[in-house]
């Protein structure tokens, strides 16, 4: 069976089974469509959280971004695993408390203020279409490669395909469907990395193989690779640049993704839903459980992925004639089908160098070798996707990491195209334009919000602002410096009133949103920056990947100066305050 | 809210009591989760350079490792300090 039809099949299955799953949990009872994960374990809970949760960004994106950029990407897995840790100490138990279902109701009644419930909707329009463009971006990278079309083909498939998932609607909201995504993704991760593992340090373990020694050369794996890239030219794998303003990025960087992931709806949501206040925070440290077994695997695969490329293109040593080009392995070729993997033959020798042209101290070198430039443009998305091919492994288990890519982005837009469309039709129509628009009405305004949302999503995914885990970071900074603010200080202050949250999350939104157009041009169009969003090129010297972390503290900063010189809130929210603090009496959640 | 009746049977005081627990709780939770991730992994990653773990240093450990662990023991000792707290209090569903 030849790789295509192979790839056909996997995924073919997988949707198969989720959809299956849907039909047979959906007749099995309607209640469970409305209220998800209500009656659930935490466990399970915690396993379809996770599916949720991880898209995209973190199964095709990140461990590239990890394996080209080394030490300081680290970011990404502190920052989206310490994320729950404020999830589950400072929202979850509380929201659940309050007992209702949308983001922006709660702040709605908190802030006693249409106004800004209103607002809310549009923080949470804002920061989960950025996030939806970054999971078009890792859709369209999957889709082409195995379809073998050219990216943008791949893109216009993949939105259609996510149209119809997400307007298949309840799928979405069947705990069982994600639980099964859950499996089918994690699988499909960790399957391709055992093997990588077992082949370069004999560790079946690869986050324990990480740290273990190279089986070739009996060196440790990570001094092994230290020592391959500064002989290309690059920066040592784990080094840490300590310049101050490079440590200061790496900080708000962290701290944004930390605070968006508490503050992104489509996560927020399902704690609303499940049986009692002590469940909202078991099922928080479960989330995390599920999301770590990814999230401690990812670094080994992108270290791991990046040894083997080196190996790939320099068979005797970096020193040595690299690869012929006309030797190039097939999973180049394929690759090169989708537009995503780009080779130019700069100095003529039929040769593949890759290595950092842009290094001053390697010039030298390199013109020794008769090299004029690195020759080899590898998209950082492809990586976890090409991962098995580089290393030689079965057909099925490619397949197999197609059929995961596409579970981890499609589950995730599904949740967040949800999120929009309820923010539309529930908060902002039924909430306050049109209060008695009927049940068909709402249903009808949320699909067309959703058909938006989609077309909007992939236009600007056609020239994504940056690889998917970096546009899905801007949905972080957008969501850091708006919604998660907002949350904590309706929970943790009594003084913080209505005129207080709508100028803190109008400063920390528009500061963000500006400061981001600014430097990755204006609604993303290419050709309208104005700085290069590099640390030394940008305004503030600060990157907009890390902007988030600056807009949240001037939203507190704004709530809390606005608050003290107007009116006290009034005492029915001081009391609302109060009782959503005290676990006792949680209801299930309601509706209305 | 439909639930203040079975709250106020906690009295007042108690349930002020019950927060500022809570809070300090919070905040010696956060400090940890900052320590690791902020400090050993980003900011004292220098200090630690000579502490050696599988062929690159401790910092760059608990960078892409290390700190998820400890986030996970954090979430769920709170979970369980604050199931034992709701209880002390009387607040527990």
């Amino acid at each position: 069976m030849d790789q295509y039809t192979l790839n056909l099949l996997f995924v073919g299955a997988s949707f198969a089974l989720y959809i299956g799953i849907a039909v047979w949990a959906r007749a099995g009872s309607t209640a469970e469509f409305y209220a998800a994960g209500r009656g659930i374990h935490p466990i399970t809970n915690g396993m379809a959280t996770a599916a949720d949760w991880m898209s995209a960004a973190s199964f095709i994106s990140m461990a590239g971004l990890i394996a080209f950029g080394g030490y300081v990407n680290s970011s990404f897995l502190m920052g989206w695993t310490g994320g729950y840790v404020l999830l589950a100490l400072l929202l979850a138990p509380y929201l659940r408390k309050f007992g209702k279902f949308t983001v922006p109701e709660f702040i709605g009644d908190r802030f006693y203020s249409p106004t800004a419930r209103i607002i809310a909707v549009i923080c949470l329009i804002v920061a989960s279409i950025t996030y939806v463009i970054g999971q078009m971006t890792g859709v369209g990278v999957a889709f082409s490669r195995f379809l073998e079309v050219n990216n943008t083909v791949g893109l216009m498939i993949g939105a259609s395909v996510v149209f119809f998932y997400a307007v298949l609607g309840g799928m979405k909201g069947v705990t069982y469907t994600q639980v099964a995504q859950y499996c089918v993704l994690i699988t499909a991760y960790t399957i391709p990395a055992i093997f990588i593992s077992l082949q370069l340090t004999g560790n079946p373990i690869p986050a324990l193989g990480l740290f273990g020694d190279h089986v070739e050369s009996g060196q440790s794996l990570l001094t092994r690779l230290d020592q391959l890239v500064t002989e290309l030219g690059f920066r040592e794998y784990t080094a840490q640049d300590t310049t101050p303003s490079s440590v200061l990025n790496m900080v708000l960087f962290t701290f944004s993704l930390m605070i968006g992931t508490a503050g992104l709806p489509h996560v927020i949501i399902r704690f609303f839903t499940v049986p009692k206040v002590s469940d909202a925070r078991w099922s928080a440290g479960w989330a995390l459980v599920f999301i770590a077994l990814l999230y401690l695997t990812a670094p080994a695969v992108g270290a791991m992925a990046r040894l083997n490329i080196i190996d790939t293109i320099y068979p005797n040593g970096t020193a040595e004639k690299s690869l012929a080009y006309e030797a190039r392995p097939d999973w180049m070729k394929n690759w090169e089908v989708t537009g995503l993997l780009k080779f130019k033959d700069k100095n003529g020798d039929g040769l593949i160098q890759m290595y950092n042209d842009k290094s001053k101290s390697f010039a030298e070198t390199a013109e020794s070798r008769g090299w004029k430039g690195s020759e080899l443009v590898v998209n950082r998305d492809i990586l976890v996707l090409a991962n098995p091919e580089i290393a030689n492994l079965p057909g099925w288990v490619i397949a197999l990491v197609a059929a995961g890519g596409l579970a981890a982005a499609l589950s995730t837009a599904a949740g967040l195209l949800l999120a929009i469309s309820s923010a539309v039709s529930h908060d902002l129509i039924k909430g306050s334009i049109n209060p008695n628009i009927s049940e068909k009405g709402e249903l009808l305004a949320a699909r067309l919000s959703m058909a938006v949302a989609i077309v909007v999503a992939t236009y600007l995914g056609l020239n994504p602002p940056g690889f998917a885990a970096q546009t899905v970071a801007l949905a972080f900074g957008l969501a850091a410096a708006s919604i998660f603010p907002a949350l904590m200080m309706g929970i943790f202050s009594k003084r913080v009133n209505n005129r207080g949250a709508v100028a803190g999350m109008l400063t920390g939104l528009i500061f963000t949103l500006v400061y981001i157009f600014l430097h990755k041009g204006w609604f993303f169009v290419p050709g309208t920056a104005s700085y290069p969003d590099t640390i030394a090129g940008s305004l503030f010297g600060i990157k907009s990947t890390a902007i988030g972390a600056i807009g949240a503290i001037l939203n507190f900063a704004a709530a809390y100066l606005v608050s003290s010189v107007t009116e006290d809130t009034p005492d029915e929210i001081k009391e609302l305050v109060e009782s959503v603090r005290i676990p006792r009496g949680a209801g299930t959640a309601t509706d209305h | 809210m439909t639930d203040t009746n079975s709250s106020n049977k906690t009295g007042g005081s108690d349930n002020s009591a019950y927060w500022s627990t809570n809070i300090r709780i919070i905040i010696v939770s956060l400090i940890i989760w900052a320590f690791v991730s902020f400090g050993c992994g980003i900011l004292l990653r220098p200090l630690f350079a000579d502490i050696k773990v599988g062929g690159t240093d401790l910092g760059f450990w608990f960078a892409q490792q290390g700190s998820i662990l400890v986030f996970l023991c954090l979430i769920f000792f709170y979970a369980w300090r604050m199931n034992k707290l709701d209880k002390e209090h009387g607040v527990d569903e």
